[in-house]
């Protein structure tokens, strides 16, 4: 084959790499080995290091059951395969099924409009911001800190550039939900946002009525942000919002190394123009067949350039997908019973732990190691095929001796058992 | 069709001066060549416009056009009528659907604008 290409030696094809990226060796390979027993191998090095591991992980990704649906639905090749709808007429069925997504996210979030869609949560944070000194024309962005804190880092970085300037608000260190007395202190005339997230980091809910009369009362949007979609299957939707933002990630999307996660916006009908990305609409054509287009893209990249509103436009159409089917397959009672669900496991496993905070939460709580620390009782847990908590201390110091700990419906009351040794040893 | 006493931007914008105000609007041509205006984003009152800078955008069914500032100065008043109803930009564009008036801080800029004949020659009509 080498003489064929006019070559003498195989390290002639990598003679333009730079010397030290090569590896210099052949790969440690016994000799003739296949294809098919390189795969055996790896398939049982595999089975030896993650199955089998409960997860009391959350802080913004969470492990759900994946209905089998959603992924036959979305490997369809009319979906798998189409890019993001330029020629949008022509994609009949991806509007069909970002309208239907759209439609899906208002009923969820008891918001008039959702668009189709954002990257993921932390992405659609600064997009709340955004679209909120757009609307009020001020410049002053004040955040909960009891937002998840990467939340907050992307938000800091995309104001960076925007002019924005971003405060923060207390957390009450008793109940873990947003210091009301912090947020009217710095609520003032140039206050464009108050963004607040529910189920918060610590899995507190806020009182976001408060907040909501708080910041209208100074002519101030208020955000809600959500990284829990399951939460929205029973705590009251966030009615006196005016922009919610967050992650559909536990709708179908597996928690991988971190993506494709699905972030979505939905506002109210007056502030429509304002929302990044576009929007599909139901229509009738010539023939007065009920067909679907894209009712408002006037602000996108490929209409106005620099000058769009947002440039979201690869093909999230296939990750929001994902989430409309399963949406679909839990349906309105579906999602309530999966929520109860989590509630429920979530408050046996806090029943035999101490809580660092007393407000009402959804299935995640702050739990106090006591005299052990975060580190050894998750140690203790890995040894019996748990992974522990999320340790806090990385992004919050004044609690370095509590974790967040998660409970989802995949957690079984043998591990919850578990945990509560782990946390008395 | 173009008043005389208006002068014109070749962004297709208009502007009627009173003293050291000058009302501030878009062309017959512009929403003609627009068409059906659906919304009208404008800056709140005291912003500072600089001449030849976009300060706002008319959005039709078509697309989102930015509007330029044929002057320079701070804007005073907002035509709040025409954020409820953009349609009449469609209908009375050089009078009820005026956008801003601007306190001009620079009056002499106004002196290289176009004429009403001036806009109508550069429009080819």
């Amino acid at each position: 084959m080498l003489a064929a290409i006019g070559l003498e030696s195989q390290d002639q094809l990598y003679a333009h790499l730079p010397k030290d990226v090569l590896l210099g060796r052949p790969l440690d390979l016994a000799p003739g080995v296949s294809e098919y027993e390189i795969t055996a191998y790896f398939r049982e090095l595999a089975s030896r290091c993650a199955p089998g591991y409960a997860s009391f992980l959350g802080a913004g990704v969470y492990a759900h059951y994946r209905p089998v649906l959603c992924d036959v639905v979305v490997s369809r090749g009319e979906f798998l395969t189409s890019y993001t709808p330029y020629q949008p007429e022509m994609a009949q069925g991806t509007l069909a099924a970002i309208f239907e997504f759209q439609t899906m996210v208002c009923q969820l979030t008891g918001m008039d409009v959702a668009n189709a869609s954002m990257y993921d949560g932390s992405t659609a944070t600064p997009e709340v911001a955004l679209m909120a000194a757009r609307i009020t024309k001020r410049e002053k962005v004040l955040i909960a800190r009891s937002v998840h804190p990467e939340y907050r880092t992307v938000l800091r970085t995309y104001s960076r550039y925007e002019g924005i300037t971003i405060e923060e608000i207390a957390y009450d260190p008793a109940t873990g939900q947003m210091d009301l007395a912090d947020l009217d202190a710095k609520l003032d005339s140039d206050t464009a946002a108050v963004i607040l997230q529910s189920p918060n980091f610590f899995g507190v809910l806020e009182n976001w009525k408060q907040a909501a009369a708080l910041a209208h009362g100074k002519g101030a949007l208020l955000g809600y942000l959500f990284t829990e979609a399951v939460s929205l299957g029973i705590v009251d939707p966030p009615v006196d919002a005016d922009i919610v933002a967050g992650e559909l990630q536990s709708f179908a999307h597996p928690p991988s190394f971190g993506g494709p996660f699905a972030g979505i916006i939905a506002t109210r009908e007056k502030y429509m123009r304002q929302i990044p990305g576009r929007l599909a609409g139901q229509t009738v054509d010539s023939n007065g067949n009920r067909a679907f287009c894209l009712t408002l893209s006037t602000r996108e990249q490929h209409i106005r350039r620099e000058k769009a509103t947002s440039n979201i436009c690869t093909n999230q159409a296939l990750i929001a997908l994902m989430a409309t089917v399963f949406m679909t397959v839990y349906g309105r009672e579906g999602l309530r019973e999966l929520a109860i669900q989590n509630l429920s496991k979530a408050r046996y496993l806090a029943n035999g732990l101490e809580r660092r905070f007393s407000g009402s939460f959804f299935n995640e709580f702050v739990a106090k190691t006591g005299s052990s620390s975060p580190e050894k009782v998750n140690e203790s847990l890995l040894e019996n095929k748990i992974i522990g908590g999320l340790p806090l201390r990385r992004f919050y110091p004044e609690l370095a001796d509590c974790v967040l700990l998660c409970a989802t419906e995949m957690i079984r009351r043998e591990h919850m058992d578990r945990v509560h040794q782990a946390f008395q040893l | 069709m173009y008043p005389d006493h208006y002068r014109y931007t070749k962004e297709h914008e208009w502007v009627s001066l009173e003293g050291a105000i000058g009302t501030v609007g878009i062309t017959f041509h512009a929403q003609k060549e627009l068409g059906d205006i659906v919304y009208v984003d404008l800056p709140k009152s005291g912003a500072v416009v600089e001449k030849g800078k976009p300060f706002g955008s008319v959005e039709s069914v078509k697309a989102v056009s930015d509007i330029y500032s044929p002057v320079s100065g701070e804007i005073v008043e907002v035509n709040q009528a025409l954020i409820q109803s953009p349609e009449k930009l469609n209908e009375d564009p050089h009078g009820a659907a005026w956008l801003v008036k601007i306190r001009l801080s620079a009056q002499a800029e106004t002196n290289n604008l176009l004429t009403s004949s001036d806009y109508q020659a550069y429009i080819g009509e």
